[in-house]
Order: structure tokens, then sequence, then C-alpha cells
């Protein structure tokens, strides 16, 4: 008997689905119907219609009966609840966007719409992706596949934990401080945060738009790539969309065996105190797997790395605190009763954000504030020039970077709800590519003694997604780590 | 002369005439039903982005090239954060650090006194939504959301109510000539903040600032800043003193009212739109946009005066629309007599534009049809009342003036026999006149040329009549 249909990953699906040994409606069928089994333990999905999503999948079986040949034709694919496609509910896990039904398909849905994919589920996500831990949604946590009681990061938790979970071949998410590649990294699947400017955020509901980035979650780094050529490329309604036309990687992504030629980098700021020493010991494992397969491993410097942390949370919340301005219960979403406008904006806000929006808005608003605009603001836009100048030099002297994608492995659901700075600190590792707008992938690189997986970032210089996925295939190749999977979760929410 | 100096400010607000909106495609200045012109991005929906108009930068750039600005070739755009509901995303797109132009100035005159005004810089922004208050709610149409607007910000550089109207006057005819926009100042094209003070007289430094917000009317402007300068100047002298605030025009009580100071008390939190990129312009499309620049009306008027030899005021007649005086150009271009074109453009064709309310672009007279009707006068085959006929006709369903004035047999009469013959008849029955103008009544013969032109039906030259008369009377 052949390996269940939820098991496909997404190239798997595309071929099963061009031979026709498989239809779409079976797929998505098998994918929703261990969706409703899985989700009382998981709580990855924010909403999910069964009749929508056969619907879909039935009008792709009878274009390829009718001699559609395209090429992803039919295959299900999840979407971050932070994307807003047609005629589904957008509320990127919040509860000002209870009951808000996206008008307008994004870019990146577009393509995959025009690509003939189905939108089979919508993945969880921290409030306005603004978590490591996928704990501040409005829908509740998002359990880890491979240790429920421990989340599965975030804030694309969701993405990542259906993925592993096997709900979906591959799924959307968005990354902005290294909400791909954390969220990867703690369920053992493929993350994979493109270059700032390489996929359009047209559609994709604002966190901070200076660092925000989309791109897919999948098992295999292969079907990373076949998804990100799907939805990179100029949009003229993304003004920060780069022209570069984007190249056809996945031959080369597929024909990668060895890393022969390649000087990789690693820096020696990423191997410091607070790293977890299995973590550690993983990492240097698999750069030592790197170099057995041919690469040159040299010492960089990336001097400022410690300054990414605080740097970001002062950019990105300020970028936020006016993005999120627009959710005030006046044109769409939730709107508290009140006596005057002012109440209404006061009530609809404090009872439509959660805990952690709110902290960041806060944030946000004090380091634009005049009197403090100079000293947090202006002063973390130099900062992050000169993080960039870091992986500038650095890529002067190497190819790509590797090193850890986390301090720790997953941790346990509510450990650190209540220290939003420890909480923050997860995010050592990967703020910095986003405030250098580079590319970075997580590929699963073996688990702790406790069976949690571990993740090897592979960060390429800006444009470069070529290379970094050409890095991560040629390892996986090598490995066994991404083919990796959890035991099914059983009943119900611990 | 007065104790105390003026100095007033203004930041002038105008919607630029494009096809688009400032960040989508959305068509701008879509007036009819409200919240139609509205998509994703004007909407501020979650997820929607901006893009650039370029047409309404290259419109922006105009003014700033008419003023003397210098054109800044990377500007930047910044997000003003406030709350209102007319502001579909709570925060404005404008430009603070770089704006597109910056410096320049707009020569007025009143009274016969020339005056510069320095404008500090001009920038490019999108209007708010167009918000209505009821009784027990408020309607916000979005059509109007995200209107290109350009700001233009003038220094403390005039004196007076009259300077302030003359500079808007100025500025709104420099706009409307090279068609940045219509200036329509009753469908809000234009909006002011008008900021004042008073000094004592012989001192430099500027007194304390006082803002009145949102004015639409130039005729407001006036009454506002006629109030506000007496008001400040009375506070003075009372021996009181003034706080710099926000105010507003009251426009029924003629008086200017603080406003609460959290009506208008913003840290706007300024910082660069991440979502749009600096603007570029390269030195090369800066001058062909300047190449496109229309003559100025100022530039205009002595031109008139000296190649068309025309009056001052037929001259600013003539150019006080861009239009007009584009046709008075296409007519003189076919004319030899510019002062009888002038005449006709400025006399029967505004009279008759006006009785229509029509605008020149819907003239059926060409202006060749206008220079021939002119040239049958100066050659006399026409006399003048017969000339406003054929006007009238042409003005009415175009034409060629010589087939109407065939058609309606219009010619005048300059064939001396059949006047004679005219002239005859006239004196046959009217023997007690004639015998006036022979006993030296000479206003008599004016009876008698009027009974000429009544029998050829208005078509006789008048002089010939004259001259036949006298003859036949005298001989």
């Amino acid at each position: 008997m052949s390996a269940p249909l939820h098991e496909l990953g997404f190239l798997e699906a595309a071929d099963a689905l061009a031979q026709k040994t498989v239809s779409s409606a079976e797929l998505t069928a098998a994918l929703l119907d261990r969706s409703e089994k899985l989700e009382p333990a998981l709580n990855s999905l924010t909403w999910f219609d069964r009749e929508a999503a056969l619907a879909q999948a039935r009008a792709a079986d009878a274009a390829r009966a009718a001699g559609d040949a395209r090429p992803f034709l039919g295959v299900p694919i999840a979407i971050k609840d932070l994307l807003n496609v047609k005629g589904q509910p957008c509320t990127a896990g919040s509860n000002i966007l209870k009951g808000y039904v996206a008008p307008y398909d994004a870019t990146v849905i577009a393509r995959l719409r025009a690509a003939g994919c189905v939108f089979v589920s919508r993945t969880n996500t921290d409030e306005f992706a603004m978590g490591g831990s996928t704990e501040t949604s409005a829908y509740g946590p998002t359990r880890n596949p491979w240790d429920v009681a421990r989340v599965p990061g975030g804030s694309s938790g969701g993405s990542a934990a259906a993925v592993a979970a096997r709900l979906a071949p591959a799924a959307l998410a968005s990354d902005t401080g290294g909400s791909i590649r954390q969220p990867a990294a703690f369920c053992g699947v493929t993350g994979f945060k493109p270059t700032y400017g390489r996929v359009p955020r047209y559609g994709c509901t604002a966190f901070a738009s200076s660092l925000d980035q989309v791109g897919p979650i999948s098992r295999s780094v292969e079907d990373a790539a076949a998804v990100y050529q799907l939805i990179a490329g100029l949009d003229p309604r993304d003004s920060t969309t780069s022209p570069r036309p984007v190249e056809d990687v996945l031959p080369a992504v597929r024909a990668a065996r060895d890393l022969k030629g390649l000087k990789l980098g690693l820096p020696k700021e990423y191997f410091v105190e607070g790293l977890d020493p299995e973590i550690e010991q993983l990492t240097r494992a698999a750069v030592d797997q790197c170099r057995a397969l041919g690469a040159e491993i040299v010492d960089v410097e990336l001097p400022h790395s410690r300054y990414g942390i605080a740097c970001y949370y002062i950019l990105a919340p300020a970028e936020a605190s006016a993005n999120l301005a627009r959710y005030d219960g006046v044109r769409y979403g939730f709107r508290a009763e009140a006596g005057d406008l002012q109440e209404m904006y006061e009530q609809t806000r404090a009872r439509g954000f959660g805990a952690e929006v709110k902290r960041r808005v806060i944030l946000g608003t004090y380091v634009l504030s005049s009197g403090f605009h100079d000293a947090y603001y202006l002063r973390a836009q130099k900062v992050r020039t000169l993080i960039r100048g870091d992986f500038e030099r650095a890529f002067a002297r190497c190819d790509a970077i590797l090193g850890p994608v986390t301090p720790t492995p997953a941790f346990r659901v509510g450990e650190k709800t209540s220290d939003p700075v420890q909480m923050y600190l997860g995010d050592v590792f990967t703020v910095n590519v986003n405030l250098a707008g580079i590319c970075g992938l997580s590929v699963p690189c073996g688990f702790t003694a406790a069976g949690l997986p571990a993740g090897l970032h592979v960060v390429g210089p800006a444009f470069r997604e070529d290379l970094a996925l050409k890095i991560g295939a040629a390892y996986q190749h090598a490995t066994e780590w991404h083919r990796k999977r959890p035991v099914d979760p059983q009943g119900g929410r611990p | 002369m007065s104790d105390y100096v003026p100095s007033i400010g203004l930041e002038v607000h105008v919607q630029l005439k494009t096809r688009t909106k400032m960040f989508c495609a959305c068509p701008a200045h879509e007036e009819g039903t409200p919240n139609v012109a509205v998509c994703p991005v004007c909407l501020g929906l979650p997820g929607a982005l901006p893009t650039m108009n370029r047409e309404a930068i290259r419109k922006t750039v105009k003014v700033g090239l008419m003023i003397g600005s210098e054109i800044s070739l990377r500007s930047t755009f910044d997000r003003k954060n406030y709350f209102y509901p007319d502001m579909p995303k709570n925060f404005q797109i404008s430009q603070q650090a770089a704006p597109l132009c910056i410096g320049g100035s707009v020569e007025i005159e009143v009274g016969g006194q020339k005056k510069t005004i320095r404008v500090n810089h001009i920038h490019q922004e999108e209007d708010a939504a167009k918000i209505t208050h009821l009784e027990n709610s408020s309607e916000i149409d979005y059509n109007r959301a995200s209107t290109p607007l350009m700001e233009l910000v003038t220094e403390p550089d005039m004196s007076s109510p009259d300077e302030a109207i003359a500079f808007l006057t100025a500025l709104k005819e420099m706009l409307v000539y090279a068609g940045i926009s219509d200036c329509n100042l009753e469908l809000g094209h234009v909006r002011c903040d008008v900021n004042s003070s008073v000094r004592p007289a012989g001192t430099d430094k500027l007194g304390v600032k006082c803002e009145i917000k949102n004015m639409n009317t130039f005729k407001g402007i006036h009454r506002a800043l006629e109030y506000e300068l007496e008001r400040q100047m009375e506070t003075l002298r009372a021996g009181g003193k003034l706080t710099q605030e926000t105010r507003r025009w009251d426009d029924v009580a003629g008086v200017t009212l603080p406003m609460r100071s959290k009506e208008y008390a913003h840290d706007y939190r300024y910082f660069p739109e991440p979502d749009l990129p600096p603007v570029t312009l390269d030195a090369a499309t800066v001058e062909a946009w300047r190449a496109e620049l229309p003559e100025l009306p100022a530039a205009k008027r002595a031109r008139f005066i000296r190649d068309y030899g025309l009056p001052e005021y037929d001259a600013g007649v003539l150019t006080a629309d861009p239009a007009i005086a584009g046709y008075f150009e296409a007519t003189a271009q076919k004319s030899q007599n510019f002062k009888a074109v002038s005449n006709w453009v400025m006399g029967e064709l505004l009279r008759a534009l006006g009785e229509k309310g029509e605008t020149i672009a819907d003239a059926k007279i060409a202006p060749e049809a206008l220079a021939a009707l002119i040239a049958l006068v100066d050659a006399k085959t026409i006399n003048m009342p017969a000339a406003k006929e054929v006007f009238q006709i042409l003005f009415d369903r175009g034409g060629e003036p010589a087939a109407i004035v065939k058609e309606k047999g219009l010619a005048q009469v300059s064939d001396t026999g059949a006047i004679d013959g005219f002239a005859e008849q006239a004196i046959a029955a009217n023997e007690k006149v004639a015998a006036e103008f022979r006993g030296g009544k000479e206003a008599a013969l004016m009876f008698l040329v009027g009974q000429v032109m009544k029998l050829s039906r208005g078509k006789a030259n008048p002089q010939l009549a004259a001259d036949a008369l006298r003859r036949k009377l005298q001989g």
C-alpha cells in the first residue's frame, strides 16, 4: 500500500495529480479529515470550510480532465491568517478583525490561485504576527506536534504545526523578525524567508512594513523553492518589490548534492552564552556535515548583532503603531458601542487588541513621540544601517552564513508569557536577517534528547535565494532530519 | 499709521487635477454617489499598499518650477499620525523631511505696489475623506480620500488681508493656467490654514502666532483676517497677552474662536513611509516638465500689450482666463485688426458666453470666423448692426460669416445709384425736415440718414447715404 495522501509533499502532490494517481478532491478531503481529527489537540488552524475547499478542488480536477496541465493545479496549501484570500475571513489572529471577510486577494494568493492551488485552511498566528509562540492569538495557543505541552514557535506557529502534522503539504507564512524560521525550527520543518522586496506584501496584513516578508513553510527545501517561485517577483501594487526577474531555481535545487567550492561563514557572535548546549551541539554537527559536503567553513564577524534585538523592538513597534491605527471600529471589524468618537476608539482598541499588541503599539508610539524620536527611532535606524553593513562585509568573505535559528528548543506553553523580554530574546538569531533585508532558510538539523527539533539557519545575501536554497537542499540530500515526523497527537488539548 | 504691523503666512492645500487618486487607481474628483470611487488602498483595508501617482508629482513639481523653487531630485514621504474618521489609515501619507519643492516666491500687486511673497516649500500629500456631521450621526464619503493634494507653505510675508487675497488670487491664476488644478473653491479644491501675528511698529521680532484652520473661501479669509488682526491688536493695546493657539472662523457670527486643544494638539509622530521608496527625478525630466509650462499670466499680459498694442485694461481682461487668451491669440493670428479682435472678444463674445453660461470651449464660433467677420466690417461690406447679427448666428450655430451675410442679404449697399434713389425718396417723403436742413439745422441730416437706412432695410452704407443726401440737398 502506498503512503497515505496526507504524507505527500507539495511537489509530490503536484506529481501525483499530474499522473492522475490521485484527485485534488481526494487529497483535499484527506487533509480536511485529518485536520478535523487533529485540530482539537493542535489548534493550528483558525478556519477551514470543507465545502469551499472541496469546490475549489473539484474545479481543479475538472480543469485537469479538460486538459489543463498547469503543474500545481489542485495542489492544496494552507494560508497564514494574515494573508487576504477573497471571500475568506482574515483576522490576523485578532478579535479586532472578528467577522472581517477579505474583499480581495493578496498578490501572493492571486498568484497561487492562478497556478491552480487549493486554499485548504487558514493557519493560526500570534495576533498581528506579534509573538514567538502563537500564544498571543485570539484563537488561543497552537500546540507543537512534537510535544503538545510546548509551543510551535511563532508567529507562524499555525503554519509550521499544520505542515509538521501533515494537515497541509505546505503553507504560506510571513516573517518580520523570524516568524517563519523560528517556528519551522521548533516544529522540525523547512521555512524560508526571502529577501525583502522579493515577494509582494500587497494583501499581507502589515505588522512592520520595512521588515515583513511572505515565504513558505514546507517539509523540504525543494517544496519551499517551488512555492517561493510561485509567489516571488515584481508587483506593481507593492512599490518595495524588486524588478529583478525570478530565475528558475528548482532544477539546481533538485540537483544539489554537495557544497564544493562554497565558503560558508560561521559568526562567532552566534555561539555565545545563552545558547542551549544541545542546540549548539546540533548546529555544530550540521556545520560539520556541510564541511563534509565540501564547503569551506570560515570565521566571520557580525559585531553589531548584539544590538539587533533592541533595534528591532524599536523599529518594528514604531511601524506597527501606525499600521495598526486603522483598526478603529469606524469602517470594519470589531466596534465597541460608546457615547462619543473618542470613547468608541478607546473601547474598540482596548477590547479588540490583546495585551502583546497593545504593548507594542504603546512602545511604538513612545519611540516616535516628540522628545524621544531621535533617541530611539533615529538611533535604531542608524544601528540598522550598521547591522546591514556587518552582513555586507561578511558576504565579502563568504557565500552564505550558517548558525542556529533559535537559542533554545521549543519551550512550554505559558513558560514565557509573563516575561516579554525573555520571549523577545528568542529572536536573537533571526531578527538581524530582517533588519538587513537579506534571505534566510531554516532546515531541520536534529533533535534534542527530549525529542525536540532544532533548525540550521542558512543566511544568504540579498537576492541570492538560489544559493541559500541550494545549500539547504544539499544538506537535506545528505541528511534525514527533515523526513522525521511527529507521532500524531491524540485527543483534545492538554 | 497703525501702531502694530501684521504678519500673515498661508498654508494652502490644493487638490490636483489628476485622473486618479494619489496612491491608487481609483478615479479622483468623483463628485456623485458617495463611496463608489474606493478600493482597498484608499479605504485603508488590511494589507493594502500605496503606489505613487507620478502625474501628481509632475504637477506639483511644475508649480515649484513656476514659482522658482528648488526641485528635490530625491524626495521622501512620511507618515503623519492622527486619529480621525476621515483618515482611513489614521495616518496621512505626506512629506516632512524632504518635500518636493523648496523655496520660491510669488509676485503680488496691491494698490499699485508690487511685493514678493516668499514660499517656504511645497509638499505632496493625500486628501482626507469628506465628513458630514448630522444631528446624531456623521456620514463619511471616501470618494475624496486620497485625492492628490499639494500643500504650499509661505513665509509670513503678507501684511494685510488684501495682500493675502492678492497672493491667493495670483496663485490660483497660475494653477488654473498651468492646468494644475481647477481651483474650484465651492468644490473645496483650495483650502487654507491662515497664520497671523502682529508686532509693534518699528520692531522686527514676530508676535505671537494664531492659526485659523480650514478656510475655504477668499471672502471668508479676508473677513477672518480683518477680525483676527483687529482682535490681536485690541488685546495688546488693552495690555493683554496673546497665546499661541489654533482658532476657527465662525462665518455666521463673524468671529474667530479658539479650538479646544484636543481638536488640534497633535504630536504627529512623523516617520518615513516604509511602503514608498523615495521619489527620484533626474534633471532631464525636470527640464522636460519645465518646457511644458505655459506662459504665466503676468508675462502674457506684458506680451499682449507689447505685441498686439493693446491697452493694459484689454490685456488684463483677455489674460484672466487662459482659454480666452488662447482664443484671442488664435483670432488675432488671422486678423490685421488686433484692437477690433480684443473688442469683439471682451464685448460680444464674453457677453454671449455669460448669457448662455458657457465657456469658450463650448463656443461654436471659430477664431477664423470671428477674424473673417472683422475683415468684412473693416472692408465696409457690412455695417456694425449687421455684424452683430452675424456674430449671434455664428455664436449659436457656427459657420462662415460671408455665407451668412449672403444668405441673410446683409451686405451694405455701397452702390451710389441705389443710395441716390433712397435719398431722393427720403427727401420727397420728408420735405419739412429737408427744409430745416437747408435752413442750417445740421442735425436734421441724421434723421434723413436714418430714413435712408430704413428704406434700404439697414444695408446702406451710412457714410455714403449722408454724402448722397448732402449732395442732393445742397446741390
